[in-house]
């Protein structure tokens, strides 16, 4: 039985009550929506804030529709409710699929694409309960001073470990914050930063309120593929989200790649668009980006796995991911 | 010698709260702690012990249950969240007249051992025949992924879910 902290718990209906909610308990109050991710980790003593701003009963955080040339996705829409929109399926079938291979069937009915995008990084070391923690003498991202992963470093190395981010950030999606400064919009690919311990560029106060993602040119094409050990409701070990701007003919005007599940952030593939523009996507150009990709990746065992085998699927997934841009 | 072992050293935690719940079809309003999940205040206060606590961080399924039609974990979600909307448990499967067709399917094909995770699977299967009354086996595998059973290997559990749809379709 894991029991949790005590918090009282605030159901506003309107985004600037639970905004002015934020500020009003600042520094004793977490926002949660699904709460798939918050809820286990209350449970482990990860947080334990005195106040719960409670996400899913406000208004304006919800919708899926087609606005200016954007697809809006508000930031409670459950991952169910993208997995199976048609106007997703239609415009981002590999957004409805990496949102459909999260976790297992009821937590995609709870959880949330704001949710997801902020979703806490994760460690073996980490997501843990209290008990197990302080035997270890706890780590350097909660309560501790020793990473147990790299035994040196002074950097949380925690990875992102969402699936939707990387497809998100390969198609230009825009995620909107508020927050007591106003509105602000920050690309999906700008949002996380290299730090396990707070890995977005979210501040505490602020919400994801929503996230766009531009229609864009009919001739791009998405695609993503995940690595994992129960294919039933294990987190990734390994996600490569990829889309390209092609011809009819696969010749390549923009292509871009995005891994995660390595490090503290997704990483966005260098080089990429240098040796797939004006060439044909074909087999020799997929094993040369995989071999790019593979020296840009390298696993920590900041996960139960071994890290060797990780770093080997890493070109096995960029092919497998790059295949089904076909 | 009567002793009972003290299990936990934490106390148990004050009422502080009012809620409203719908529980398979009854109104309960009950006095809970703040920040007890769905599934706590099931066991707890309404003496509705059929939702199991397994994992308790929403691994393994055990505490499924049916929110306005779509199976969640209660042991995830926070009491005050399951207010205003139909919670189904386990209990509120079978009508007066008998068993559920999946309690009965189970029954026959030996799809239960424990019988721990049943519950749960019950609950994950009653939410898929309600949305898809003809499902694949693999639509059947997807629906029941989350929830984990380490006894019987899944086999028999499909076949009871197939032999319900195919009695629900029938009635």
């Amino acid at each position: 039985m894991l029991r949790l902290p005590e918090y009282r718990y605030h159901q506003p209906r309107a985004l600037a009550e639970a905004l002015s909610l934020l500020v009003e308990h600042q520094g004793d109050v977490m926002p949660v929506a699904g709460g798939t991710d918050l809820i286990p980790n209350m449970k482990h003593r990860l947080f334990e804030p005195g106040h719960l701003v409670a996400l899913k009963r406000v208004e304006e955080l919800k919708g899926i529709h087609e606005e200016n040339g954007h697809l809006r996705l508000g930031a409670t829409e459950t991952l169910t409710d993208v997995a199976e929109s048609r106007v997703v399926r239609g415009c981002f079938p590999a957004l409805a699929e990496a949102a459909g291979h999260v976790a297992g069937p009821q937590l995609r009915n709870m959880a949330t694409i704001g949710g997801n995008l902020c979703l806490e990084t994760r460690c073996t070391y980490y997501n843990q309960t209290a008990f197990w923690r302080q035997a270890l003498g706890y780590c350097l991202k909660k309560d501790g001073s020793i990473c147990h992963v790299t035994k040196v470093g002074r950097k949380c190395v925690a990875a992102h470990s969402a699936d939707t981010p990387p497809v998100l950030a390969v198609l230009d999606a825009v995620a909107v914050l508020e927050g007591p400064q106003g509105r602000r919009e920050v690309p999906v690919g700008d949002f996380f930063v290299a730090d396990g311990i707070a890995n977005t560029r979210r501040e505490p106060g602020e919400l994801v309120t929503e996230i766009r993602v531009p229609l864009g040119p009919r001739t791009r094409r998405a695609a993503y593929a995940k690595l994992r050990q129960r294919n039933s409701i294990d987190f990734p070990l390994l996600t490569v989200a990829v889309s390209a701007d092609m011809d009819r003919d696969l010749t390549v005007h923009e292509l871009k790649g995005v891994v995660t599940g390595l490090g503290a952030r997704p990483r966005e593939l260098a080089g990429w668009s240098e040796i797939a523009r004006g060439h044909v996507l074909d087999d020799d150009l997929i094993d040369a980006l995989a071999e790019r990709a593979l020296a840009q990746c390298h696993p920590l065992e900041n996960m139960i796995v071994d890290p060797e085998w990780r770093r080997a699927m890493v070109p096995v997934y960029i092919r497998k991911a790059l295949r089904r841009l076909f | 010698m009567a002793h009972r072992a003290v299990t936990t050293s934490m106390p148990m935690p004050r009422a502080t709260d009012v809620v409203r719940l719908r529980v398979n079809g009854d109104l309960y309003e009950v006095g809970v702690p703040a920040h007890y999940t769905l599934l706590e205040a099931l066991r707890y206060e309404l003496l509705l012990t059929g939702s199991k606590q397994g994992c308790d961080k929403g691994d393994c399924g055990a505490c499924t249950v049916i929110i306005d039609g779509r199976a969640t974990l209660s042991c995830l979600t926070p009491v005050h969240e399951a207010e205003e909307r139909d919670v189904v448990t386990v209990e509120g499967l079978a009508s007066a007249d008998g068993p559920h067709p999946l309690q009965d399917e189970f029954d026959l094909k030996g799809a239960a051992q424990c019988g721990f995770c049943t519950p749960g699977i019950l609950c994950s299967a009653a939410a898929l025949l309600a949305r898809t009354p003809d499902p694949s086996r693999d639509e059947i595998r997807e629906a029941l992924a989350g929830n984990l059973c380490r006894c019987t290997g899944y086999t028999k559990i499909f076949e009871a879910v197939e032999g319900a749809a195919a009695r629900l379709r029938v009635e």
